[in-house]
């Protein structure tokens, strides 16, 4: 399936929870805090939220890859 | 502690990896000299290649992945590598590396030679934990043996990372040699090849190296004699528990997991069997003839994992072994990974108080959720084992679990615990 998949990188990720506010409909946030990636592909509408997420993250843990095909 | 129940006759027509001689002169004079001085040309890569995949060997540190595949990966990688002989065995239950590498260092040493001349690799890095001290003097040993006859090309060289349970893992390792940080790396891919300096790290365990050693020199045909066609060879499995003399055995592939259980002197009625380790499965007693393979144990939910099976006596109660290793395994968290921190305790102290017949109304779903929520979240797989460990817990204990969720524990909960731990574990 296209569309974009999100990474979180465990050990970077302290809990800030911003990617969860910026795409409640693809992450959400565990009972500490941290997130929960939704494992389908998210639509390409929503790549300016994820480049957001990206940017905003403080610590850095995420990645965004646009997946093509399949 | 540890004795081994092989008989081993020690020839070389028959593989095994236990009873073969410890000191270099008696290893040359059953084995002969290491075959890879007479050239490291393409040929005689390619046919070691060969040998290794008709010999179907597979990994034995835990993730058991075909070490033909996993050696064309490495040649592709280019030279100046880095062999890493992972001796870590973190496992708290298991003994079969420590005693292999005291028993047969250059059987060991001999593999990694190997893997260093297929891969062109230019340094061999041996690790073994702080505080075992016998293991090392035997390894430093032997390559002192190995320095003075001039016996082997690539330079060998002893490293004692510390000793904790994930320091083992396959990144954890190459982290410690690279930068002296015992913490695993993530990867955003789990197959990325892990490197060290410039070049490749090829981490391989002591076990695999052993029979890669025998493979090398005698040809596939031994170790496909042993074990079934889909998974040959030996292997060596560490038995403890309910048991009184615990110890490491060498044993087929495929022969199923009570009659390597029975192998030792069973001290009462099982009703349980902790495969592949702390981090492993729980099996009970309808599935004790499953055949120790991969393939087997698949379809029962279960993985080789590392070489280990503990028996749970029916005088233990298995909830409360369970979340002492619960306990264990959150303690040996190495800390980076908001899941694996928060969520192991939080499995253990609900898996505890279930124990105890303590759970209030909502423990056991609350106890699924997290399950399901930690599973797969760390940058390694210390949490995905403990996830195991305890899902599989759940299931084979589930009547204990109904009476101890009513607040009715088994009689046997407070009893002390069978498991070998590094130090006391609480409930």
């Amino acid at each position: 399936m296209s569309g974009l998949r999100i990474t979180i990188d465990p050990v970077a990720c302290e809990a800030y929870g911003y990617c969860a506010e910026l795409l409640p409909e693809a992450i959400t946030l565990d009972e500490w805090g941290y997130p929960m990636i939704d494992d389908r592909p998210l639509g390409a509408e929503f790549k300016g939220l994820a480049k957001r997420a990206v940017r905003d993250c403080p610590k850095r843990a995420i990645t965004v890859r646009e997946k093509k095909g399949s | 502690m540890t004795q081994s129940a092989t008989p081993a006759p020690p020839s070389s027509k028959v593989h095994h990896l236990l009873g073969h001689p410890s000191d270099l002169k008696g290893h040359l004079e059953s084995h002969g000299p290491l075959n890879v001085a007479l050239g490291r040309t393409a040929s005689w890569q390619d046919g070691l290649a060969a040998s290794l995949e008709a010999s179907g060997l597979t990994g034995r540190g835990g993730g058991g992945f075909p070490a033909s595949i996993k050696l064309a990966l490495a040649r592709s990688g280019g030279a100046g590598g880095t062999v890493v002989v992972n001796a870590m065995e973190g496992e708290p239950a298991s003994d079969k590396d420590k005693l292999l590498l005291t028993r047969a260092p250059h059987l060991v040493l001999d593999g990694a030679q190997y893997v260093a001349s297929m891969c062109r690799a230019h340094r061999i890095v041996v690790c073994i934990p702080i505080g075992r001290d016998g293991v090392a003097s035997a390894v430093s040993h032997a390559m002192a043996e190995r320095t003075s006859n001039r016996y082997a090309r690539v330079r060998e060289e002893l490293v004692r990372p510390p000793d904790r349970f994930i320091a083992g893992e396959e990144s954890t390792l190459t982290n410690w040699i690279d930068s002296g940080r015992s913490l695993p790396m993530f990867r955003p891919e789990k197959g990325t090849p892990l490197r060290l300096g410039s070049g490749a790290a090829l981490v391989h365990n002591v076990e695999t190296l052993a029979h890669l050693a025998l493979i090398a020199r005698h040809g596939p045909g031994p170790f496909r004699a042993r074990g079934i066609s889909e998974e040959p060879g030996s292997c060596l499995v560490t038995i403890s528990g309910a048991m009184a003399h615990p110890g490491v055995v060498e044993v087929d592939r495929g022969t199923p997991l009570w009659d390597i259980a029975a192998l030792s002197q069973l001290a009462e009625p099982v009703q349980a069997l902790l495969v592949g380790g702390y981090g492993g499965t729980w099996v009970g007693p309808e599935h004790f003839g499953t055949p120790y393979a991969s393939i087997s144990l698949r379809t029962i939910g279960a993985t080789a994992g590392v070489g280990v099976i503990v028996v749970l006596g029916e005088s233990s109660c298995g909830l409360a072994e369970s979340a002492r290793i619960a306990r264990y395994l959150a303690d040996q968290s190495a800390g980076q990974c908001g899941p694996c921190v928060y969520g192991l305790p939080a499995i253990a102290s609900d898996l505890a108080r279930l124990t105890r017949g303590q759970g209030d109304e909502h423990v056991v779903a609350r106890l699924h959720r997290r399950l399901r929520e930690v599973n797969g979240r760390g940058a390694c797989r210390h949490p995905d084992g403990a996830v195991s460990m305890v899902r599989s817990a759940m299931a084979v204990f589930a009547r204990d679990m109904e009476a101890h969720g009513r607040g009715e524990p088994c009689p046997y909960w407070r009893r002390l615990t069978t498991l070998r731990f590094p130090r006391p574990i609480g409930l």
